[in-house]
């Protein structure tokens, strides 16, 4: 059962046509990687998926439902977008943790005072969710305390206690150095292996072959390429994908 | 008169000084932020109305305001003067001050990173609930620094109460001052204002501390 499926998404921002038709669905259980040189459109259709942006047209569905639909050649979006939202988490390249928030309320509050949780379920499930990510003794913490790596691992667990059943990552590591690079990795590895649904937009090409189910390959607006990461890597078919390997390998 | 009674008769003004500024702050601070979110509406309509009434209200001089605010109703309407001018005079001073505070609420809006709206959004939360739980608390936090200059200002510019013979502080050592040919009531009243300005000074130095437990 896919619980996200984009089809035929079209964006554009003015002038420039930013998502050319983009069709893809994420499944069950499913690591997707997006993977593309700059500007190829990878962060714009995660932000589509998660209603930051909206799409010119094409469908966009949750649970097979549908989010969006045609009416007259417009593209008219669900009245009840925040249904849809508790569906999924999306984990920023920034963080954007809230800084006047501790930790654990960065947790708890969107659980509490948005979906009315009760309130000492969550703390428990939250410092539950902190104790496996190694950061329990970070509970009480100010997101301005705590190193970058610390601060994207918070964001993570922040994005799971809304239970998603699916989280996006939109370039989870690109805002640190090399160093923190590897603890952030090493959490999303640890999600993969749980089997929780994700669909992660990065650069780090080895990761991507190591976690993910399934690899695309955008340019200029467009999946070039999509299958399984040897598939994808091991034999790439079109030369803009070769091209962007082999620049990538030359660094 | 010596010394003594003239800052005691001054002194009687200082309730009324301090109406004049704690009911400013009452009023003003709620209103310059729904001005300052008129401002920043979509709608051309009303943003263009709030930037205009600011742009008047900053524009013009304050004890212009006062006297148009306290005496206007009688030469427009034969509205006789109200014998409490305590109400023009803080009317007068809440939307003047309601200008300045709107620009000082919007330029903090304004430098709010659009990924602290957007992780709200992502979460669920409302577009209220984002502006009161999120966005507004940090705003205060960035907007303190002007806001204390601001708040400064305000207890200076109640001497201006005078224009309109308002019987604060200021007013009664101005009177002082006329009737006995001196200017030792001038320098009371300096006094005054500095004493009331360095309270003020360490009640904004306590609460800026007091939210400085995250950085931005």
């Amino acid at each position: 059962m896919s619980i996200m499926k984009m089809s035929d998404i079209q964006k554009s921002f003015g002038s420039n046509h930013v998502l050319k038709g983009i069709s893809f669905s994420v499944d069950k259980g499913e690591v997707v990687s997006i993977i593309g040189p700059s500007g190829s459109g990878k962060s714009t259709l995660l932000r589509c998926a998660t209603f930051l942006e909206t799409i010119d047209s094409g469908i966009i569905s949750y649970d097979d439902k549908d989010v969006t639909k045609n009416v007259n050649g417009k593209c008219v979006y669900a009245k009840n977008l925040n249904d849809f939202r508790h569906i999924f988490g999306l984990v920023f390249q920034n963080f954007n943790l809230f800084p006047h928030y501790s930790v654990l309320k960065n947790m708890m509050d969107a659980p509490v005072s948005i979906m009315k949780r009760d309130k000492r379920e969550v703390r428990e499930e939250c410092m539950m969710l902190l104790e496996k990510m190694g950061l329990a003794d970070k509970a009480d913490a100010y997101p301005c305390e705590l190193s970058g790596g610390q601060q994207q691992r918070v964001s993570i667990v922040r994005a799971l206690a809304m239970n998603p059943e699916i989280l996006f990552f939109d370039e989870p590591t690109s805002a640190l150095d090399p160093e923190l690079t590897g603890e952030v990795l090493k959490v999303i590895k640890q999600l993969a292996k749980e089997k929780m649904t994700m669909v992660i937009v990065t650069h780090e090409m080895a990761f991507a072959r190591a976690v993910s189910d399934k690899v695309i390959f955008m340019s200029g607006g467009v999946i070039v390429e999509q299958g399984a990461p040897e598939e994808v890597f091991g034999n790439t078919r079109s030369e803009r994908m070769k091209q962007f390997l082999q620049n990538y390998n030359r660094d | 008169m010596t010394l003594m009674t003239m800052a005691l008769k001054m002194a009687s003004g200082l309730e009324k000084t301090c109406a004049i500024f704690f009911l400013t702050l009452l009023f003003a601070l709620p209103l310059g932020m729904v001005v300052a979110l008129m401002r920043g509406s979509k709608y051309k309509v009303i943003s263009g109305a709030a930037s205009f009434i600011i742009s008047v209200l900053r524009g013009t001089p304050l004890m212009l305001q006062l006297i148009a605010v306290t005496y206007g109703p009688y030469y427009l309407f034969g509205i006789s003067v109200s014998r409490n001018k305590l109400i023009p005079v803080v009317v007068a001073f809440s939307i003047n001050y309601a200008a300045y505070f709107a620009e000082i609420y919007r330029s903090g809006i304004e430098s709010m990173p659009v990924g602290q709206y957007e992780a709200a959004q992502v979460l669920g939360y409302s577009r209220v609930q984002t502006f009161f739980k999120i966005i507004f608390p940090q705003v205060i936090r960035r907007i303190l620094p002007s806001m204390t200059n601001e708040i400064v200002t305000l207890v200076k510019d109640t001497s201006m109460a005078f224009t309109v013979s308002y019987q604060e502080m200021f007013t009664i050592g101005k009177q002082i001052a006329n009737s006995e040919t001196s200017f030792i009531p001038f320098v009371v009243a300096g006094v005054f204002y500095y004493v009331f300005n360095a309270a003020v000074s360490f009640i904004m130095r306590r609460v800026e501390k007091a939210m400085s437990y995250y950085k931005i």
